[in-house]
């Protein structure tokens, strides 16, 4: 998986656990709906830690640095055109 | 607290600049029914919540809220990268951009700046619940008159996600008001208590 394919991915998994959670406030007792968002959790834990190895940290103070050089203000940053993968919007 | 992930709730990756465009948009930013507001809204509510639930809830959208704003700055910022005076006087831009440049500024589409007074945090669960699921409302209005506006595919697609979460938001508040109110049931209490010491 490239970069663009990995991002698309933990950008899709993080949305659901977003919408998941945000569902769950109100559904506390629902178990299906905790069983996808313990399933999607998980799924984007390992794949976020495989893109911070392959491209650097994803969370300010959470996320471990390369040893010698501090890579966190490694460019582009997510509001930045270069940042982001397409989504198909082609004209 | 808080920790920023740098990446994008939804990605936004705009190849067409549109200044007049972006001068439009950036009332989602910091307008009257933009994103700013609303996560300060929410955010401020939370302090006044009942119920777990409402409190959980409060705490999520307001916290997502943040991550709209962000996208919201990115597609303003992106419509307006390397465009030339010429282009600005022709779109419409200059207003804005003697006042500000191509920077992001919190203001409506009218250019009033962001303000306070568009929000509420009336201390009374109740009110405050049905302040937010109108604010969520007049949010997804705005999203849909913004939609009208742009043909740009690069433009429509993060403006319809976050039309759709207006409508996931209005939904969960809905819930939450209604958890306020089987709340109130179980206390006996029908109406808000009045606070301490009011006069009768």
């Amino acid at each position: 998986m490239n970069r663009d394919c990995m991002l698309k991915r933990l950008t899709i998994l993080d949305f659901l656990a977003v919408d998941l959670q945000l569902y769950l406030d109100s559904h506390p007792d629902d178990e299906n709906a905790i069983t996808k968002y313990n399933s999607v959790v998980d799924e984007a834990d390992g794949l976020r830690a495989q893109y911070e190895d392959l491209y650097g940290p994803l969370f300010s103070f959470r996320s471990y640095s390369k040893r010698d050089e501090f890579n966190w203000t490694d460019c582009p940053w997510p509001w930045e055109n270069g940042f982001n993968f397409e989504i198909g919007g082609d004209e | 607290m808080w920790i920023y992930e740098k990446k994008m709730e939804f990605p936004v990756k705009i190849k067409k600049q549109d200044p007049a465009l972006a001068k439009l948009i950036i009332t989602q930013y910091g307008g009257p029914d933009g994103e700013l507001g609303a996560s300060l809204r929410y955010l401020s509510q939370r302090y006044s919540a009942v119920t777990p639930q409402s409190k959980a809830i409060l705490n999520d959208i307001g916290t997502e809220e943040l991550a709209h704003l962000e996208m919201i700055g990115s597609i303003c910022h992106q419509l307006c990268r390397d465009i030339d005076p010429e282009e600005i006087k022709k779109a419409g831009f200059d207003s804005y951009y003697v006042d500000h440049g191509t920077g992001v500024y919190p203001s409506s589409a009218s250019g009033v700046p962001f303000t306070a007074a568009v929000l509420q945090s009336k201390g009374d669960p109740v009110t405050d619940l049905y302040e937010n699921m109108a604010a969520e409302q007049k949010a997804r209005s705005t999203y849909e008159y913004l939609m009208q506006m742009t043909d740009d595919p690069d433009v429509l697609e993060p403006l319809r996600f976050l039309r759709e979460r207006e409508i996931v938001h209005f939904q969960r508040f809905g819930e939450a008001l209604e958890g306020v109110w089987e709340y109130m049931d179980r206390k006996r209490q029908f109406i808000v208590q009045k606070p301490e010491g009011m006069k009768e």
